[in-house]
This record gives C-alpha cells, structure tokens and sequence, in this order.
C-alpha cells in the first residue's frame, strides 16, 4: 500500500516545477503551460486525500478545477493573440503595455 | 502497486522538467502531454476513473491541443535565449522552497476525518456513477455555476480574439477647407 506521503510529496514536487517555469520562462505560452503543471499537482493532491480519507469531495474539486482550467487556457491564449497581433511578441519581458 | 507508482511518478517529475526546460515550444507541448498521461494513470491507480478519463479526454484531447493550435498559428522562431536573464536566482529560490515544503510535508500528520465513501463502497456501484450521485445532488449548484462560468470564457474568448473592424478615417466634420 502506497503512503499518502508519496503522493503528497510528488505533488509538492510537480507544483515546484510549474512554479520555477512560471518564475524562468521568457515565452507566454509555455508559462501557461508551466500553469497547468500546477493545476495538475492540486489535482493529485486532492485526489490522493479523497481517496485515504474516504470521501468523494476531493474528486469534484478536481473537476471543477479541470473546467477551470480549460477557461484559463481559453482566455489566455485568446490574449496572447491579442497581443501578439499588436506587438509581434510573445515573451514576457517583451509585453510591457501595463508598465508605467 | 509501487512498480507502477513509481513508474508513473518518475515519469511525470521528469516529463515536468522537459516541459519546463526544453527550447522548442512545441516539444513543451509534447512533453506535456506526456506528463498529462501519466497523472491520468496515477488517477486510476486512486480510485478514481472517471477523472481520469476526464484528464485524458478534456486535458490532453482539448486544451492541449488549443495550445499546439496557437503555438502553430503564430509559427514562432525557436529563440536563443528561451530563459531569462537572471533565472539562476530564480532556480535556487525555487528549490529552497521546494525543501521547505517537503521538510512541512514530511512533518505533516495528514489527520483529517474520515468520510462514509469508502473504497468498498465505491467499487459496488463503480467509480463513476458514485462521482454522478455526488455531483447531482450535493454539488448540483456548483456544477450549474461552473456551467455559467465556462460561457462566460468562452465569449470573452471570442470577443477577445475577434478581428478588430476597420475604422474609418472619418474626417472632422467642421474642418475648415481652404
């Protein structure tokens, strides 16, 4: 029988290297792909506690999730056209509209 | 049981790196997609089959393809510098929270009360039909409100990526003409 640690821990793991992408990449939409690494480390997390702890709450909050997901990718992708339209980049040091 | 976890999750860790380390954007994509895979397979190691088939079929089967869809439409330069300039700091800040969180983890009890869907409850009416039962009665208005959500992307998606009309120099009406 496989701990409950081991899969916290591959959580833990999984969501450091979403967060270390997000923090190195230069290109926006492999951010938003390093996003997604995230969301999935939550949703194993979440998973692995609705089994051990017998309850069916963690896999609806992974599904929503999963719905939420894919409206983030939506939006998301959606501005970066936007923006690549304008300005012909995509990397995130390039798209400063906002700085003042 | 630990051949295939371990299996599953040395493949997804690594699968992860490649996503965040490789040059090519779409070889990202592809990296992902393993890495997409192979929680799946961790999803039913857990019980949980439905989300899995949802992973594969929502995750790997449409969001990942909208992203090789864009990355396509855009056709961009593998670059030089795919990093930024000062990532190394970044690198070792992450990695010490990294430990910081697996130092938490490993002090952590994991306590929590325990629910009424036990495994052998579960597996007499099969994974997915406990997870429709939850989700119709207990979460029904959630799943109403993520419904609602979801249009809302998907309208602010279009209007937000719609060609923008051409407007018109129009001149000023009052100009005084020589």
């Amino acid at each position: 029988m496989i701990p409950l640690s081991a899969y916290v821990a591959l959580s833990a793991i999984l969501f450091m290297t979403g967060l270390i992408g997000v923090l190195i990449r230069r290109n926006f939409i492999v951010v938003l792909m390093s996003v997604e690494i995230m969301l999935n480390a939550a949703n194993i997390n979440l998973v692995a506690f609705s089994h051990y702890l017998n309850s069916m709450a963690g896999q609806m909050s992974a599904l929503f999730i999963i719905a939420v997901a894919a409206a983030e990718a939506a939006i998301g992708l959606a501005i970066i056209i936007v923006i690549f339209r304008g300005k012909m980049a995509t990397n995130v040091d390039q798209i400063n509209i906002l700085k003042w | 049981m630990w051949l295939l976890f371990i299996y599953f999750a040395t493949v997804s860790v690594v699968a992860g790196v490649l996503t965040v380390s490789l040059r090519n954007a779409v070889h990202c994509a592809l990296a992902l997609l393993t890495l997409l895979f192979h929680i799946a397979g961790l999803f039913v190691m857990l019980n949980a089959e439905f989300l899995a088939a949802v992973q594969i079929i929502v995750y790997a089967g449409a969001i990942l393809i909208l992203y090789l869809f864009v990355l396509m439409l855009m056709n961009l330069k593998t670059e030089e510098q795919h990093l930024h300039k000062k990532h190394s700091y970044l690198l070792f800040a992450g990695m010490g929270l990294l430990a910081e969180l697996l130092i938490l983890l490993m002090l952590s009890p994991y306590g929590g009360r325990m629910g009424s869907a036990t495994p052998e409850v579960v597996l007499t009416t099969g994974p997915s039909h406990a997870v429709g039962i939850t989700m119709f009665s207990d979460y029904l208005l959630l799943f109403e409100i993520v419904g609602v959500f979801l249009l809302g992307a998907v309208i602010g998606a279009i209007v937000l990526a719609k060609t923008p009309a051409k407007t018109e120099n129009q001149e000023p009406a009052n100009f005084p003409t020589p």
